[in-house]
């Protein structure tokens, strides 16, 4: 049958794309609009991994499918960084050297980003409770949750 | 694979009615994930979330309709849901991650069919219908007769639910939901115990509702633990009456996650702990 014809606003910009009903909105936003910043871990909901925000709130992008966000906003990864400013919390992330093989530090932004946004001053036990579904197989969560606490205080001073 | 999001409920039943191997999506956090692991390939999808009622929290009558489709990050930021029902919220905010808590829904949770279903038991304590949309029209079920085993349901073809009526709350009362994982957080469980229960002003127990998931083929209503406990002041040997009636209402399996003596076991300590926090609960509500 006929693809799915889509329109949607991505980080922003009016965006229209076509669709098979299985897709997933992290096949479209990787394959289909070459947005590929949000990874691929587990595509069962359990890593993280393909963070992005959907009308605000934070969703794992493969437990959504592409025709789902038929205007809606999703906002990605790519839309993090103003141009070429980084946000703090990416800043603070290399400053704090937290992240090794990087798959999961798109998903840790985006997440941290939406409880920042929440919670401009959380705990380290809120901080690792909001992340218990960003998975790192290198095992750097203490930096992690070094560098969000480093942002939070970056983004309070503004 | 179709892919329809229907705004009304007539136009959504009649879609399910219409094709065989038709699935509905909620908020994918199951059907996604069958769907990927090939355990499922329907034919057809049906997304509720376009239909209003499926989406929204409203007063109805003293008590609190609930949409199908409202996520537990939803229930969690509802100024006033939580206090009164603050077990039916917490059941539903220990379902997964922040990400899962974004998009799963009490009626997916439901409608998925797994005994272990960490709102059900909440729902079921708290005397929850489900009000059904069919093609026959609508009809309200009891939460506790929706589910007849594992991924088995009571609903005809065409029918889903649409959304959950909390009843009028008396004065006094409360709810509590616990449940046991191996770890703290991103587990499946391996017992769950909802109790909800109304005391008059001198603290004796006059209703009391009580339900425990993960230790049989299904969520279950257990009358004789409530009845337990009914007339009580939830004293000790109330509370050793309720672990009791508990206990024996428990079939549950061996599996990786626990083995029949301990889900027993634990099923009788969850349901007396979540019942002293329903308690506390409702003297200060």
């Amino acid at each position: 049958m006929a693809k799915h014809h889509i329109e949607t606003t991505v980080n922003g910009d009016a965006t229209e794309f076509l669709c098979e009903t299985e897709d997933t909105l992290l096949d479209v936003l990787r394959d289909t609009l070459q947005l590929t910043g949000s990874k691929e871990g587990c595509a069962s909901g359990d890593c993280g991994a393909c963070s992005v925000m959907l009308d605000g709130r934070l969703v794992c992008s493969c437990l959504v499918l592409g025709c789902e966000v038929a205007g809606r906003k999703v906002d990605t990864i790519e839309g993090v960084a103003k141009g070429q400013a980084l946000h703090p919390l990416q800043q603070k992330f290399l400053e704090h050297a937290a992240l090794q093989c990087g798959i999961c530090t798109p998903g840790f932004i985006v997440a941290s980003k939406a409880l920042l946004e929440r919670n401009p001053n959380p705990t380290d036990t809120e901080i690792r409770y909001w992340l218990a579904g960003n998975l790192c197989r290198c095992t750097g969560y203490d930096k992690i949750v070094t560098a969000v606490k480093d942002a939070a205080v970056a983004l309070r001073k503004g | 694979m179709r892919y329809e999001a229907p705004e009304t409920a007539e136009s959504a039943a009649a879609l399910l009615a219409a094709t065989a191997d038709a699935r509905v999506l909620a908020g994918g956090t199951d059907l996604l994930v069958q769907m990927r692991s090939d355990i499922v390939d329907p034919a057809l999808i049906v997304d509720i979330k376009r239909i209003t009622e499926t989406r929204r929290v409203t007063e109805e009558n003293g008590g609190w309709r609930v949409g199908a489709a409202v996520t537990g990050a939803e229930l969690k930021e509802h100024p006033r849901l939580k206090k009164v029902w603050p077990g039916v919220v917490e059941a539903a905010n220990l379902i997964g991650s922040t990400q899962v808590q974004g998009r799963a829904t009490l009626g997916g949770n439901l409608c998925n069919g797994s005994p272990a279903a960490d709102s059900v038991p909440a729902l079921i304590a708290a005397g929850a219908v489900a009000t059904v949309a069919g093609p026959q029209g609508r009809r309200d079920i009891p939460v506790e007769d929706v589910m007849l085993g594992p991924r088995k349901l009571a609903l005809t073809r065409g029918e889903f639910v649409l959304s959950f009526l909390l009843p009028p709350r008396p004065p006094r009362s409360s709810d509590a939901y616990l449940r046991f994982i191996p770890r703290s957080e991103m587990d499946i469980a391996v017992v769950g115990a909802g109790v909800s229960l109304t005391i008059d002003s001198g603290g004796t127990i006059t209703a009391a509702r009580v339900s425990l998931g993960a230790v049989a083929p299904r969520v279950l209503l257990v009358r004789e633990a409530a009845t337990a406990i009914i007339g009580s002041r939830l004293e000790k040997e109330a509370q050793d009456r309720l672990e009791a009636a508990a206990r024996a209402a428990c079939t549950p399996i061996d599996d990786k996650r626990g083995t029949v003596e301990f889900r027993i076991q634990v099923a009788g300590v969850l349901t007396r702990r979540a019942a002293l926090i329903a308690l506390d609960r409702a003297r200060t509500s």
